[in-house]
């Protein structure tokens, strides 16, 4: 009467099985997407890239100034923009982000804390057109021209700003998730000890969440060094600019570099290698931003793994 | 020598009175709250700055033109002037990022967080992932330019642009965001404990009975969150359109033109229009209807920001 159970009773239906073998492979074919786009990245850049590299006439790379339509591609020019533009960023909003974010984390309410935060996240999604407008029509004439009154219109100081304004949102965000990922029993540890908060946020909570705040930085920095329409709209210098350390003057970044020369009037035809140049700029900064962003998430991942 | 010693005893116990009051008269302290305190009103401060001058700029427009400035076209007098068009090519590019990103996107997320053993092509896949959500938006431009817009005049959708159409700008906004929506869909569904899934193994699903059934019901708010946020994204990227030949001046379909003519001729997106009209030279356009644009701008994004966070609060569950 009783019957054995086998293993075929207990595989289950083949068109089951077959159903299942479809599925997984539709998703794995989508999870393969992700690894196919970062190649074509690379594909698409390193091409056009490389002829740009193995055509140009070297002396051509250290002039005295980005003008590609002349034949003239100092890259020093726009890295030297791409630093000043993002340093003063940095500058405006580290102090800024992180202040924000130890008393998000460790002074205010928690029910002020639930209406700050998402409020923090909606400044972090305005859209970098609309801050590049402000940074050109109110940071520029009511800030910078007022404090020096030499500065022109378009300046890299104003770009700097507004890049700040923008990454504030970012840096206060991630970095008040890593404090408040130090746990409660390291601060009660040390009020025990008869600390006080404002010992315990700067001896106890700031250096247990380190690494996290320091991703945060670096990822607030590589968005910095990524910014397009700020940097196009307020810093100037449509065209090219000259090689200059002063964040008074107009000066163009990689990323403006690559905006302009792609609306300019003859829309990335341009004379010589002014079209492959882009993608030679466009690669520096996929470099630059991708080993940022590596450093940044293997940070964070420290953190988590500790806590 | 005795009266040193008691000073030193007075001055002993005014030090440990002082640390038992955890600082007593220090100003340090408090001080140093005030900063921090000032860090984050000076961070709202300038976005309630941002938005007073947007909006004091923008309100002799919204004044005049009501409700017509959202409906009215492109045109080269500013008092006609509207974002019609930008608006309806900002939710042509938002639909295909929907349709191509969010299928491929969520797909991936399964598979990375139900399928995928713990190895390191796995790891490498995930890693791959998040350094891709920091691209800067402009690489994306470029790949676009190189690869999408010939992608797009290959399979015979260049029309008059020669690919450099809407087509091609939906494409690379879905490559662009497609990191973002496969992070947050991961998040989503590691939220999911594993013993809901033990109940379904427990009865004999399979592994995709486990993930329809189980896993998406419960991780579906989470998901949608990302992706609304997403389409958030994809509505205000300018830079990207910009490199692969978005109209920055103005222009018009024929009349009779086809939905396939408009789909592959000219075409513009409401943040393009901000930075087309901010370089405009008749100063109506820069002073006050750019300003405006960037109204209607945020009111979208703010929607989109809105039912992200209204579908986070339904989507926070405690388990």
């Amino acid at each position: 009467m009783t019957q054995s159970i086998t293993t075929v009773d207990l595989t289950g239906d083949p068109r089951r099985r077959r159903k299942e073998r479809r599925v997984r492979a539709i998703f794995l074919a989508a999870g393969l997407a992700s690894i196919a786009i970062s190649a074509l990245i690379i594909v698409a850049l390193s091409g056009e890239a490389w002829r740009f590299i193995s055509q140009v006439d070297p002396a051509a790379l250290f002039t005295v100034g980005w003008f590609p339509r002349r034949g003239l591609y100092d890259i020093p020019t726009l890295i030297i923009a791409t630093v000043l533009i993002a340093g003063i960023g940095m500058l405006v909003a580290v102090p800024l982000g992180l202040g924000a974010a130890a008393y998000l984390s460790e002074y205010a309410s928690p029910r002020a804390r639930r209406r700050l935060k998402p409020t923090l996240e909606i400044l972090a999604g305005i859209p970098s057109v609309v801050l590049g407008f402000w940074a050109l029509t109110f940071i520029s004439p009511e800030i910078v021209q007022r404090v020096f009154t030499s500065a022109k219109p378009f300046t890299m100081m104003a770009a700097g700003l507004g890049v700040g304004v923008l990454i504030t949102p970012l840096i206060a965000t991630v970095s008040e998730d890593a404090m408040r990922a130090v746990p409660t029993s390291l601060r009660e540890a040390s009020y025990g000890l008869g600390a006080s908060r404002s010992t315990t946020v700067r001896s106890v909570v700031f250096p247990a969440s380190l690494s996290g705040v320091v991703a945060s930085l670096i990822l607030a920095l590589s968005r910095a060094m990524g910014e397009t329409m700020i940097v196009f709209m307020a810093a100037g210098a449509v065209g090219g600019a000259l090689r200059t350390f002063n964040p008074l003057e107009p000066g163009q970044t990689m990323t403006a570099a690559v905006a302009s020369l792609a609306t300019g009037s003859d829309q990335v035809a341009g004379e010589g290698l002014a079209f492959q140049s882009l993608f030679f700029v466009g690669l520096l900064l996929f470099l630059i931003t991708l080993s940022l962003n590596s450093i940044s998430n293997r940070l964070v991942r420290r953190y988590r793994n500790r806590y | 020598m005795s009266i040193t010693t008691r000073s030193n005893k007075e001055a002993t116990r005014r030090e440990v009175d002082r640390a038992i009051r955890s600082g007593g008269g220090d100003w340090r302290p408090l001080a140093f709250q005030g900063l921090l305190l000032l860090a984050l009103i000076t961070s709202f401060g300038i976005l309630v700055v941002l938005l007073t001058d947007i909006v004091t700029n923008a309100w002799p427009t919204i004044q005049a033109r009501g409700f017509s400035f959202v409906t009215d076209g492109l045109s080269l007098n500013p008092e006609t002037a509207g974002v019609f068009t930008g608006i309806i090519g900002s939710v042509i590019i938002a639909s295909i990022v929907a349709l191509l990103a969010f299928p491929i996107g969520i797909s991936a997320a399964v598979y990375l967080e139900e399928y995928a053993p713990d190895n390191r092509r796995t790891r490498f896949v995930d890693t791959t992932v998040r350094n891709l959500a920091g691209v800067p938006s402009i690489v994306y431009g470029l790949l676009g330019l190189a690869m999408f817009v010939p992608l797009v005049r290959m399979i015979g959708l260049g029309g008059s642009t020669g690919g450099k159409n809407i087509l091609a700008a939906g494409i690379t906004m879905a490559a662009l965001v497609l990191p973002i929506v496969i992070i947050t869909s991961i998040e989503a569904i590691r939220s999911v404990p594993a013993t809901i899934r033990e109940a379904g193994f427990g009865v004999g699903a399979t592994q995709w009975e486990v993930i329809r059934s189980h896993v998406m019901p419960s991780a579906l708010p989470g998901i949608l969150t990302g992706t609304v946020l997403t389409l958030a994204r994809a509505f205000g990227e300018t830079a990207p359109l910009l490199v692969i030949g978005v109209a920055t001046g103005y222009f018009a379909p024929a009349g009779d033109a086809s939905i396939l003519d408009r789909l592959t001729g000219p075409y513009t997106a409401l943040p393009v229009i901000v930075f087309s009209w901010s370089r405009q030279t008749q100063a109506a356009f820069a002073d006050t209807l750019a300003p405006a644009a960037i109204v209607v701008l945020l009111i979208v994004l703010f929607l989109l920001n809105g039912a992200a966070i209204w579908l986070r609060n339904r989507a926070e569950k405690r388990w």
